[in-house]
């Protein structure tokens, strides 16, 4: 099987290492991995803060790069669920504003087809146990758009907990949101912020050594507070245990 | 604290001192997250939840879409049933109505059973300007009205007071309108019942007029249905002589049958219990049987301009159980008067700045007053969501477009303080359709990596005031496929 790897701009170029992640597991899994050079952004910050005119171009973008490939694989919930769930709406809203199909028509074969990775690799590979090893405690933090806009349920724990060497902690108050909201967390600051301490501190309370999501971007924030509170705890992205083995352990 | 919203300042200001006050977050959080592991409970005991949330939602878009028709079968049914219908467009206009009718019965006091419609047009104010004197009844609304406070929550008006501080309000105000506090008054719960219980029943008895809202009317026999916890409404509904009840054109049911989804969803997504202990229901005046006049005033304040509004428009679906709020994490930080109206949390941020219009700074701002995470779409019982009003709203502020105003159609400019952000926007737009520039700013940022610092001055300091920023990597991931030819050259 040959499917894309929509990084996301977030993790291309502030995360690169959680797509070396994805690439070694997946290649591990025997599923042919590409990146498609021209990719670059979904167009949810744009969307979620107002500007869906904007985001628009971009989603054209998208679908223009991503829609002659089979599957196309994100580590990231929400970035996945603006896909998923925010494509069509657009489409509607376009046609709605007496624009035509057009749009619509052009983001429709992208939508189906695009996967976030821990959905990916249960429901389309069919896998929980991806071979990995990961001796260390970790509490997992189900991000919002992963939770209830895709829906991900318990995919993301029992991955984590047919880990070898993971012991799986339980996080208190799990889905309550990180307070990263994009553009929310400098819009709302104060708010954002009392919601992050809130989340590090229900994290630190299972004294796990690690904090994991399957989103960077909610993991820039919680990670962020914790070096500033000087939490002893580390943010991870799911990928990046999940690639881990025993002959080449992530740190 | 003044008992007024008017001139409130933007939602991050207003809600900037809440957030930094231990008392008011223990007691938000306290209570916010008791209510909310009680209405999983009760929500969870209901095999046909998802039906029956779906239900609601249909009964109320039918209702919605055919408004015109219910209205006028409901003025026609109430008419039949004994009741006088009053239509007041606005919130001048109903004030108007209802002082009118509370001084044509030569009265200058009215009981009031807790509602949001009367908060919403500020009918207490109003009426005390004609020199009329309004008593809550609500033990919270009492509390608020006793303190010259706002209300922060929609069920619990007074959530944001604790035990010690309403036995003060207690002692010191209830002499000022009414019967005084027992001496020695005490903060257990018992007491302070106690306390409100005698100050509220000489009201009661003496008051001639009540005042009431609607959770419900029905259009097809006319009857007006309200929900409480603590018997005071059916006091006031059906001790004095003349009843006015100020309700929103949105409240209408078609038939009886409707009532029996929402008397199910309404009671365990509010207050979490199975059944509702008090459901007053009234069809016109009935001799020898509580209130010989019953006026209905039809409020609409800018209800049909949301209707108006494809996307908007599910707001009026509200029932507002305030399941939303209960459960909404800005809410429980920022607590409920951050959001400069009688409509706090998540279904505030949404109806305000559509009731209001944009145009002030608290409206332009309540639309970001969210994360978008979604939870308040998960609760609520007529499934509307939440976060993409939000979003719809947002995108009103900062694109402006069209909108419906006091029924004409007009075109908002984008408001203006977004100019930086829209350019921004933009510019990031057009990078991210051109690859090649995205990377040549990838690359930039690499190559500077070491001159990062981990913390931003000026309006940086909104991230960094909190956070650490994450280093940037020595190269972004691009670079590294194209070098390892995604990653079978070897290199790692
Ligand atoms: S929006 Fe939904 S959850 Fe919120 S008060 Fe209204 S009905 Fe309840």
């Amino acid at each position: 099987m040959r499917v894309a790897l929509f990084l996301t701009c977030v993790n291309d170029t502030l995360y690169p290492e959680t797509g070396r992640a994805v690439v070694k597991l997946l290649t591990r899994l025997g599923v042919e991995v590409d990146f498609p050079m021209a990719q670059t952004c979904c167009g949810q910050a744009h969307y979620n803060t107002g500007y869906r005119h904007e985001a628009e171009p971009l989603a054209r973008h998208f679908s223009d790069v991503f829609g002659e490939y089979e599957a196309i694989v994100t580590p990231s919930g929400s970035c996945g669920a603006m896909v998923r769930e925010l494509y069509p709406r657009m489409g509607e809203r376009a046609r709605a504003e007496g624009r035509g199909d057009s749009l619509a028509a052009t983001l429709a074969p992208v939508v189906p087809k695009t996967y976030e990775l821990t959905e990916f690799l249960v429901d389309v590979l069919g896998v929980t146990d991806v071979g990995a090893y990961y001796p260390h405690q970790v509490t997992y933090h189900p991000t919002c758009h992963g939770l209830r806009g895709l829906g991900l349920g318990d995919r993301p724990r029992r991955l984590l907990q047919a880990v070898k060497g993971l012991e799986l902690v339980e996080l208190p108050g799990a889905e309550e949101c990180c307070g990263f909201g994009g553009t929310f967390a400098l819009k709302n600051a104060d708010v954002s912020a009392a919601m992050g301490a809130d989340k590090v501190r229900n994290a630190e309370s299972t004294g796990a050594e690690v904090l994991c999501a399957a989103d960077n971007s909610c993991l820039m924030h919680i990670g962020g507070t914790m070096t500033r509170l000087s939490s002893g705890m580390r943010p991870v992205h799911i990928a990046e245990i999940l690639a881990s083995t025993e002959e080449e352990p992530a740190v | 604290m003044s008992g007024t919203f008017v001139g409130m300042p933007a939602f991050p200001k207003a809600a900037h001192e809440a957030v930094n006050n231990p008392t008011l977050r223990g007691n938000l959080r306290h209570a916010t997250h008791t209510i909310r592991a009680k209405r999983a409970t009760a929500v969870a005991e209901l095999t046909d939840w998802a039906a029956l949330r779906e239900a609601g939602k249909r009964i109320k878009d039918h209702t919605l879409r055919h408004l015109d028709r219910y209205l006028e079968q409901l003025e026609a049914s109430v008419t039949a049933a004994g009741g006088i219908v009053h239509w007041a467009s606005d919130a001048d206009e109903a004030n108007r109505i209802v002082a009118g009718l509370v001084k044509a019965t030569g009265e200058s006091e009215v009981v009031k059973v807790k509602s949001m419609a009367t908060q919403e047009i500020g009918l207490n104010e109003a009426l005390e300007a004609e020199g009329i004197r309004a008593y809550e009844t609500d033990l919270a609304e009492l509390i608020v009205q006793l303190g010259k406070d706002r209300p922060s929550h929609i069920l619990v008006p007074a959530i944001h007071r604790n035990r010690g501080e309403i036995r003060d309000i207690f002692e010191h105000e209830m002499s000022e309108w009414g019967r005084p506090a027992p001496d020695g008054l005490t903060d257990t719960p018992a007491e302070l019942a106690e306390a409100a219980r005698l100050h509220l029943r000489e009201k009661f008895l003496r008051a001639k007029v009540g005042i009431s809202g609607a959770n419900f009317m029905v259009a097809e026999t006319g009857t007006l249905v309200v929900v409480e916890s603590e018997g005071n409404g059916r006091m006031c509904l059906t001790l004095p002589e003349t009843l006015i009840s100020v309700v929103g054109i949105e409240k209408i049911v078609p038939a009886w049958r409707d009532l029996e989804v929402f008397l199910q969803t309404l009671p365990r997504s509010s207050t979490a219990e199975r059944m509702n202990p008090y459901t007053s229901t009234w069809t016109g005046t009935t001799d020898g049987d509580g209130p010989r006049t019953f006026h209905l005033v039809l409020l609409d304040n800018g209800r049909t301009d949301t209707l108006a509004d494809e996307v908007g428009r599910q707001a009026l679906r509200c029932i507002r159980c305030s399941a939303c709020l209960n459960v909404c994490p800005v809410y429980e930080r920022a607590g409920g008067h951050a959001y400069g109206s009688v409509y706090p949390g998540p279904i505030g941020a949404i109806l305000s700045p559509q009731l209001r219009g944009t145009a002030s700074e608290i409206d332009a701002s309540l639309p970001y007053a969210s994360s978008l995470c979604g939870a308040c779409y998960e609760v609520c019982p007529v499934a509307i969501d939440i976060p993409e009003v939000l979003v719809h709203l947002r995108e009103r502020v900062v694109e402006g477009g069209p909108v419906t105003r006091e029924g004409n159609k007009v075109v908002l400019q984008p408001a203006k303080g977004h100019a930086a952000e829209r350019a921004a926007m933009r510019a990031a737009r057009w990078a991210f359709t051109r690859p090649g520039a995205l990377r040549t700013g990838q690359r930039l940022a690499s190559r500077t990596r070491r001159l990062h610092p981990r913390t931003l001055p000026g309006p940086g300091k909104a991230w960094s005031g909190s956070r650490d920023l994450p280093p940037v990597p020595a190269e972004p991931f691009r670079d590294w496929w194209q070098r390892t030819q995604g990653g079978k050259g070897g290199a790692k």
